[in-house]
């Protein structure tokens, strides 16, 4: 089965590299960017019985590794 | 005092730190591989040196928060033991749970490399005893992720219990503006456990230790811990 796991700040966080690419894309005449929030994307094969338990194993992954949620929200996408 | 340092892949400062508690202690400490699964017996400190474990990726400190001896750390920490984190030290303890908030990309992007004044900001501790409340003392920093943040409340708490043990300030001891090197959150270079027997900070006392290297304004440190333990 073949997931994908994607970790973004929370809001209010501030992420000062989305800033910079924000900044970057302005200047590469890139027009009408509002903001930029960087986050990363796991692709992540998986085995198990049916989606209901990947998921539950996926988050297991993400409490515990994938995103640290004092600053990070994630989404599982099966 | 018997220390244990444990090393990681990618900790690159565990040198440095035996050779400040060397001179502090006179006692060597034990170098303790990540795979190991408990601390030689004993153990009054443990520390966790600075470098890059696991070369930072996912996050800082992140897979090393979640090591095999980590859970030996751990429980050190719940039986009142001393545990030091210093620079990626200190984000594997926030990684870990073992203190509050997260070490997020330094404001302005880039690596910080310098000398870099602290303000004292707690005594009343097994780490910082031997300073005196208010003293300015002159440390290094190199970090790139050393922005200290945290949400509302845990801030509250750590200043409204005197968790926080050291704040960025210039000579003067003047804090904010070019004084704070990272953007951290109320200045914060260090912040204790609900308890004061885990410190973990940005900044490296152990690299000041030596009048040949630029001062000794980080001896008090491990001084403070001879007496403790």
């Amino acid at each position: 089965m073949k997931a994908r796991v994607v970790v973004t700040l929370k809001n209010g966080v501030l992420d000062p590299q989305g800033k910079a690419i924000e900044g970057a894309l302005t200047s590469l005449g890139v027009s009408d960017i509002a903001s930029v929030r960087q986050g990363k994307v796991f692709d992540i094969e998986i085995s198990a019985q049916d989606s209901t338990q990947a998921k539950q194993k996926l988050v297991t992954a993400c409490e515990k590794l994938l995103a640290n949620t004092v600053i990070e929200n994630y989404s599982i996408e099966i | 005092m018997k220390s244990a340092i444990i090393v990681f892949p990618g900790s690159n400062r565990e040198g440095d730190m035996a050779r400040a508690l060397q001179q502090a202690t006179h006692h060597q400490p034990e170098m303790v591989w990540h795979a190991d699964h408990e601390l030689p017996k004993g153990t009054d400190l443990v520390v966790l040196p600075g470098g890059f474990s696991y070369g930072d990726y996912l996050r800082c400190g992140a897979i090393a928060g979640r090591a095999k001896i980590m859970d030996a750390v751990r429980a050190h920490a719940e039986r009142g033991g001393l545990v030091l984190g210093v620079c990626n030290g200190f984000q594997i303890l926030c990684e870990s749970g073992l203190l509050p908030g997260v070490l997020m990309r330094n404001a302005h992007l880039r690596f910080v490399c310098r000398m870099q004044h602290l303000r004292i900001e707690q005594t009343n501790s097994p780490f910082t005893h031997k300073y005196t409340a208010r003293q300015i003392i002159k440390v290094c920093i190199a970090h790139g992720e050393g922005n200290y943040e945290a949400d509302q409340a845990t801030i509250d708490r750590l200043e409204g219990d005197g968790r926080v043990a050291f704040r960025y300030c210039n000579a003067e001891g003047v804090l904010g503006g070019a004084a704070n090197p990272n953007g951290s959150r109320n200045e914060i270079a260090g912040i204790f456990s609900e308890k004061k027997n885990v410190l973990g900070l940005m900044p490296h006392p152990e690299n000041l230790i030596d009048p040949l290297v630029g001062g000794i304004d980080g001896r008090g440190l491990f001084e403070s811990l001879v007496s403790a333990a």
